[in-house]
């Protein structure tokens, strides 16, 4: 193990409070175990996976439940044995809306499905590992979702170097990497290995911010001799972009259009890796994801590894419920997440979060007008100018906003956040983006 | 803007230590007069009603601070509804106005009311008989009434030599103890502030640095070339309004740079622009702070035009 020397810091970025501190020491739990489930059919981006059972089938724990539709898709499994009751569109606790498996959950646990066999990682080959991790249905835990499968097959004449397991961990409130690192870190080098093995990489970094000291001391005692390195980086929103960790850790740009193979990199977030680990070592599909629940209206804010499935009602329940009635829920990080209009819904593989917030420390602006200060130019790691581009937008000037780069904007919301006139910056580009993705289809 | 008065504070403090009541008698009136057309400007075009976000306030102390201490209180009140009727409101309010409002607001005095707006009063302190270190006769009123930079130019002109910084006349213009506009002659009050803004992180340093800096180097360099016409160059750095423009006016966000390269551009053409108005401009005036930033402030948006900062992941490897 090696810490690296040099961390290549990126331009913008803004240090939001992180209140890290309020879940940062408790370990992860597991979920009482739920009467029912609603497992959906989008746990991914992509194309939503097909359901394989039929309403009234039994089903077994680990059970495969949804086909892949298409390259960029994933399996899905049941983390529990039951009964499937319905099968029907629900929306998620990320808002996405698909076809969704609600199983009524065995009160104990009726037969496991052992289709998925342990496998030697240390002997298996790219192909073997790959068809693991997609017959697994492991997609990016890091919010995205994209099916690790297709990452783990670059493109020809591609070839990766370095493997950075992404356990920064930007967004404030959220423990949901930093517990795993912890607790689970001889997984997580397990994983790592077994990525540098799948592409061929020489490297393998591990960066996490330095707000997190238990972290990084576990994940360096469990890499131990092993010729791991460990990327301390400095906590800066938003260090946990791939294209941001990449150029922290190798220095490297990824160019626009382009991906993180096309600079020899392969960044996989740190749940993501302990998946990995638990489906070649045990035969364990992806039905469980760590996440943090907190904010200033839960009773007693908590880390849990949560079966996905899983109702956001009964999560608030083993969280205590609600010590004042929130103001607004969201999916996710306070910086990036979603609003959730409606608690009664499922969470998924990319949920890293559920967040409530009393209606004292929700604060409601209205914008004013730009005053040309310029703090969202600093503020954006993109390197955009979002006054422009939302001066743009308002005056209806797409073809500007584009010349702009708005299509760079990957939605940080940095720009936002430091603005003294409050105005909806990251909302300006999402609606140019949308517009004019639109219109970039259409050409196509 | 709450900082921005905070940070105007000690100005203000040294105006009326300077200058006695009158100074704020003139401060008053300005805010005032600026906060009610803002009202009623905004009232008229149905419009929100904005003096909520200070800015009018702000206006009103900064048009005060560019003012002498005699004007007649009348005036100062018909400048600050051009300030902000004309050059704010007219252009949409807070944000869409391409001129600084105060500067506005002075320089359309200036040239309405020339004679109001360069009446010096003759006192104490530190006037352009001080700076006088050979006995070259010149006009009497020169020596009771201008402005050590209106001495200084028309000194120049009138073949005087050999002006002198001493250390203790340094010390008294730092302070503020000379003639001039009401909240301009404290570089010691005016600093104390922009220090603060920058704490707080409401300016950066970009264009007060650049434009103090390029103040100072082009003086330098006229000091080497000419040093028995030219001034010293601290004389340059502390007389007229080059600390309240390069700390207030020039960093007024909405009319200069967002970029950073666009702002240190903006900065150094302001000083550039001052020295040639103070020095070889051929007109009456003998102070070029509020000229240059208005000028500089019409490039604005030529100037972000072509300092836009090239997005992460656009070819810079």
């Amino acid at each position: 193990m090696k810490f690296l020397d040099k961390i290549f810091r990126f331009a913008g970025g803004i240090a939001p409070d992180g209140h890290k501190g309020e879940t940062a020491g408790i370990p992860l739990r597991r979920l009482p175990r739920p009467r029912s489930i609603t497992v959906s059919m989008s746990q991914h981006i992509g194309a939503p996976s097909v359901p394989c059972v039929k309403v009234g089938d039994r089903v077994l724990r680990y059970q495969r439940i949804g086909d892949a539709a298409g390259t960029v898709s994933s399996a899905v499994h049941t983390p529990f044995s039951g009964v499937v009751k319905s099968i029907a569109p629900s929306s998620t606790a990320s808002t996405r809306v698909a076809a969704a498996v609600t199983i009524a959950v065995d009160p104990e646990d009726a037969g496991t499905d052992d289709s998925l066999r342990p496998i030697d990682w240390r002997s298996a080959t790219h192909d073997e590992i790959v068809a693991r991790v997609r017959d697994a249905g492991i997609v990016g835990a890091g919010g995205a979702g994209f099916p690790t499968a297709v990452k783990l097959s670059p493109p020809p004449g591609r070839s990766i170097d370095t493997v950075i397991v992404n356990g920064a961990e930007c967004e404030p409130y959220l423990n949901g990497d930093n517990r795993p690192m912890v607790e689970r870190a001889a997984d997580i080098w397990t994983g790592a290995q077994i990525i540098r093995r799948a592409v061929g990489a020489s490297r393998v970094v591990i960066g996490i911010e330095d707000n997190k000291p238990v972290a990084i001391k576990a994940m360096s005692e469990a890499i131990g001799t092993g010729d791991g390195e460990i990327a301390v980086l400095p906590h800066s929103y938003p260090q946990g972009s791939e294209k941001h960790i990449i150029h922290s850790v190798t220095g490297r740009t990824v160019q626009t259009g382009h991906l993180p193979a096309d600079v020899g990199c392969l960044v996989e977030n740190v749940w993501t890796v302990v998946s990995i680990t638990r489906a070649l070592e045990q035969g364990i599909p992806s039905v469980i994801r760590t996440l943090t629940i907190g904010g200033d209206a839960i009773a007693s804010p908590a880390n849990f590894a949560a079966p996905i499935g899983a109702m956001v009602p009964d999560i608030i329940a083993a969280a205590g419920g609600f010590r004042t009635q929130p103001a607004k829920a969201i999916c996710g990080g306070p910086m990036m997440g979603v609003a959730m209009p409606d608690l009664e819904v499922p969470i998924t593989k990319t949920c890293s979060g559920l967040l409530f917030f009393t209606a004292a420390s929700v604060h409601e602006f209205g914008s004013g007008s730009c005053i040309g200060c310029g703090r969202c130019i600093g503020a954006c790691p993109m390197g955009l100018m979002p006054a422009e581009i939302s001066q743009a937008v308002e005056a209806n000037d797409l073809a500007l906003a584009e010349k702009l780069k708005v299509m760079n904007c990957f939605e940080c919301g940095s720009c936002a956040y430091v603005c003294p006139a409050h105005r909806p910056l990251v909302q300006h580009n999402r609606r140019a983006k949308a517009i004019i993705g639109a219109r970039l289809r259409a050409r196509k | 803007m709450l900082d921005v008065i905070v940070a105007l504070v000690p100005a203000l403090v040294a105006s009326v230590w300077f200058f006695g009541a009158r100074a704020l008698v003139l401060e008053c009136t300005c805010v005032a007069a600026c906060v009610a057309s803002e009202w009623a400007s905004r009232r008229v075009m149905g419009r929100p009603d904005t003096t909520g976000d200070l800015s009018a306030v702000v206006t009103g102390l900064l048009l005060a601070f560019n003012l002498p201490p005699d004007l007649p209180p009348l005036l100062a009140a018909v400048g600050s509804a051009f300030a902000i009727v004309v050059a704010k409101q007219f252009y949409g309010g807070l944000g869409y106005n391409p001129f600084n409002p105060a500067l506005a607001g002075r320089v359309f005095l200036l040239l309405s009311f020339t004679g109001a707006m360069t009446t010096w009063s003759a006192s104490g302190w530190v006037g352009a008989a001080d700076l006088l270190t050979t006995a070259t006769p010149l006009p009497p009123d020169a020596v009771t009434t201008a402005t050590p930079l209106g001495f200084a130019k028309g000194g120049i002109r009138a073949g005087a030599a050999a002006f002198a910084m001493t250390p203790s006349l340094c010390w008294r213009m730092f302070l503020g103890d000379i003639n001039g506009c009401i909240g301009e002659t404290s570089s010691l009050a005016i600093l104390a502030g922009g220090l603060y803004l920058m704490w707080r992180k409401v300016i950066s340093w970009r264009i007060p640095v650049a434009f103090i800096g390029s103040v100072a180097a082009y003086a330098a360099i006229l000091r080497l070339a000419a040093p028995a016409v030219a001034m010293p160059v601290s004389f340059h750095l502390l007389a007229g309004g080059l600390f309240l423009g390069a700390f207030f006016m020039a960093t007024d966000m909405v009319t200069s740079p967002t970029t950073p390269a666009g702002q240190i551009i903006f900065g150094i053409c302001c000083g550039v622009l001052t020295m040639l108005i103070r020095t070889i401009a051929s007109g009456s005036y003998p102070e070029g702070v509020s000229f240059s930033i208005l000028v500089m402030n019409a490039f604005v948006p030529l100037v972000n035009r072509f300092t836009r900062k090239t997005p992460f992941g656009e070819s810079n490897a």
